[in-house]
């Protein structure tokens, strides 16, 4: 069977899986609509969890960023496991023994104030449409290399898919699906990462691969990858790159960011007690981190097979370089999609890959008569083409394809149902019309979903060209707004209203102001976005760390010197603190 | 951050907060500590072909997160059943 029948196989079959457990799991009530009912197994919403938080960007994109970034890399690795802790310890279990609908819902009723409420909804809808873009892309991309559809025929298909599951079934049809999901992305990235680390190293676990020797030699992959990239010219593999207070800014804001996020803490409102928000959380790091180990593997091994690609005849050596009729037939093919290019610009027929802007690399062409890098590789293939890299069988190929569509449907989905949740409970329920009944609002909660589809499915089609730099936005938003207002509901009794309203705001105010001021996303940025223009030497992907910290300190400043909280208030965080009398689960 | 009530209430809050706090100090030191700060030093050091810092950035740290989540979620439970505040 051919790749192209296969792939729409094994593509259909996932896409005719999904279907079924939406309609087997359709919601009727709000409650079932907006949290399942709080009647998820803790691993099931672990894995849920898992795939709602492992997007586009992890499963396609993550490895390549590694691969090019060596120990930079560590950033998201480390950013996007350690906001778990933060989670569990510091939100999730009393989030959910407060047991409401949404994230705004709990804001708007700790610090007693519809405005507060107003604010968080409208973080919350930047921070999840910024996402939804990106994950739309991802499905634009897996469509158009591996189904050989165009964009927009693959967008529908996808917007429909998650239609279907997410507008019948909430977040109940959501939760399940996603249970799936996680199984086809997991299954689909760990296969190829399980040859490769085999076929270079000859041990087939590749967290263990990534630590041994290459195959035949004595010469661990590390340091054979450290040589290989600065012979090229390139940072070395497992050192330099950033500033040690970047990595740690940006890390930081990361972790919270990813602890602020409301998709994914609206996650442990769907469990049945306190105890199994906690345990939920450790299951969704053993879910995540399945991934998040091997990701590093797969980035190193890419980079190592890349570079040996390009230079056949020695890395670095005058003729080594691969001539361009002799090129992989997985080139050819992923040239089509423009992710990578070479260009011939000295006219020798060969392709010389290296870094021309680093002096090393510079000395080399002078060295050798090469007039510039003439590859160009787009980090979103390393994990996507890695299967043909490696000469795998077609089979994996058309995994890596349902996986990929997997991680972005499921993401995508858990992003819809927060935004239409917080439109039709937050703002609607309780600021416009209040007193809709539940099935008009349930009905409200469907159509926002379907208008939140149509919007992403136009942003995954005419992607603004700031989408890479809103990820940014984002995480920063999630870190200097939400998580700090969370965390200080349940943790601090002293800061009220005014505290919480102003330090969301001011967190906020200078976040954004932060990024617009260095990568001007509506405007021409202010500064060129380098080390010597920033604030302690912090970049725009970190700020949102100093921007938790502003919020923190303008909070506190202004409850001390405003009316503290009122009793009930008081009362409430109490009630919040202690496990006992969660409410009872219904069962599906 | 504290309560000054000497109820059974505030006793299972700084317990809990206790717990949080060691958790927290492990998972500082173990990413930030390990794998950023100290990232250097800790690279001379080889864990197969690992450098050791190199290996806590990209692998301890996670391992170490989800050690420390599986922690707490016991001990809370069992400071639950403790300090009589267990869902029944």
């Amino acid at each position: 069977m051919d790749l192209q029948t296969l792939t729409y196989l094994v593509v259909g079959a996932t896409f005719a899986l999904y279907i079924g457990i939406a309609i087997w799991s359709r919601a009727a009530t709000t409650g079932e609509f907006y949290i399942a009912g709080k009647g998820v197994n803790p691993v099931a919403n672990g894995m849920a969890t898992g795939a709602d938080w492992m997007s586009a960007a992890s499963f396609i994109s993550m490895a390549g960023l590694i691969a090019f970034l060596g120990y930079g890399g560590s950033v998201y690795l480390m950013g996007w496991t350690g906001g778990y802790v933060l989670l569990a310890m510091l939100l999730a279990p009393y989030l959910r023994k407060y047991g409401k609908f949404t994230v705004p819902e709990f804001i708007g009723d700790r610090y007693y104030s519809q405005t507060a409420r107003a604010v968080a909804v409208i973080c919350l809808i930047f921070i999840s449409f910024t996402y939804v873009a990106g994950q739309m892309r991802g499905v634009g991309i897996v469509f158009s290399r591996f189904l050989e559809v165009d964009l927009l025929t693959g967008l529908i298909i996808g917007m429909g898919v998650v239609f279907v599951y997410a507008v019948l079934g909430g977040m109940k049809g959501i939760t399940y699906t996603q249970v799936a999901q996680y199984v086809v992305l997991i299954t689909a990235y760990i296969i190829p990462a399980i040859f490769i680390s085999f076929q270079i190293t000859g041990n087939p676990i590749p967290q263990l691969g990534l630590g041994s020797t290459i195959s035949g030699t004595d010469v661990y992959l590390f340091d054979r990858l450290d040589q290989v990239v600065t012979d090229l010219g390139f940072n070395e593999y497992t050192a330099g790159g950033k500033s040690a207070i970047d990595i740690f800014a940006i890390t930081a804001a990361l972790m919270v960011g990813t602890a602020g996020l409301p998709h994914v803490i609206v996650r442990f409102f769907t469990v049945p007690r306190v105890r199994d928000a906690r345990s939920s959380a450790g299951w969704a790091l053993f879910f995540i981190a399945l991934l998040y180990t091997v990701a590093p593997a797969v980035g190193a091994m890419a980079r190592y097979n890349l570079t040996a690609t390009a230079w056949p005849g020695g890395v670095a050596t005058a003729e080594g370089a691969m001539s361009i009729e002799d090129r992989p037939d997985w080139m050819k093919r992923w040239e089509q999609t423009g992710l990578i290019r070479f260009e011939d610009k000295n006219g020798d027929g060969l392709i010389q890959y290296y870094n021309e802007a680093s002096p090393s690399g510079q000395a080399l062409a002078a060295q050798h008569g090469w007039a510039g890098n003439e590859l160009r590789v787009d980090n979103d293939i390393m994990v996507l083409a890695n299967p043909e890299i490696a000469g795998l069988p077609n089979w994996v190929i058309a995994l890596v394809a349902a996986g990929g569509i997997a991680a972005a449907l499921s993401t995508a989905a858990g992003l819809l149902l927060v935004i239409s949740s917080a439109i039709s409970h937050d703002l609607l329920k309780s600021m416009i019309a209040r007193n809709i009944t539940e099935k008009q609002e349930l009905m409200a909660g469907r159509t926002a979903a379907a208008v939140a589809i149509l919007i992403a499915g136009y942003l995954g089609y005419n992607p603004p060209g700031f989408v890479a730099e809103v990820v940014a936005f984002a995480f920063g938003l999630a870190a200097s707004s939400l998580f700090p207002a969370i965390m200080m509901g349940i943790f601090s009794k002293t800061v009220n209203r005014e505290g919480a309203i102003a330090g969301m705001i001011a967190g906020l105010a200078f976040t954004m102001g932060y990024i617009l001021y260095f990568k001007g996303i509506f405007i021409t940025p202010l500064a060129a976005n380098i080390p010597e223009n920033w604030l302690f030497g912090i970049s725009p992907e970190g700020i949102g760390f100093v921007g938790m910290i502003i919020n923190f300190a303008v909070a506190y400043g202004v409850s001390k010197v405003t009316a503290p909280p009122p009793a009930r208030i008081q009362e409430l965080i109490e009630s919040i603190r202690s496990p006992r009398g969660a409410g009872a689960a219904i069962d599906h | 951050m504290s309560d000054k009530v000497p109820t059974s209430a505030g006793a299972y809050w700084r317990a809990n907060l206790k717990t949080v706090l060691i958790c927290l100090v492990i998972w500082f030191i173990v990413s930030y500590g390990f794998g950023i700060i100290l990232v250097d030093v800790l690279n001379n050091i080889r864990l197969g072909g690992y450098p050791l810092g190199f290996w806590f950035a990209q692998q301890g740290s996670i391992y170490t997160f989800l050690a420390l989540i599986i922690f707490y979620a016991w001990r809370m439970n069992q400071l639950d059943r403790e300090f009589d505040v267990d869902e029944q």
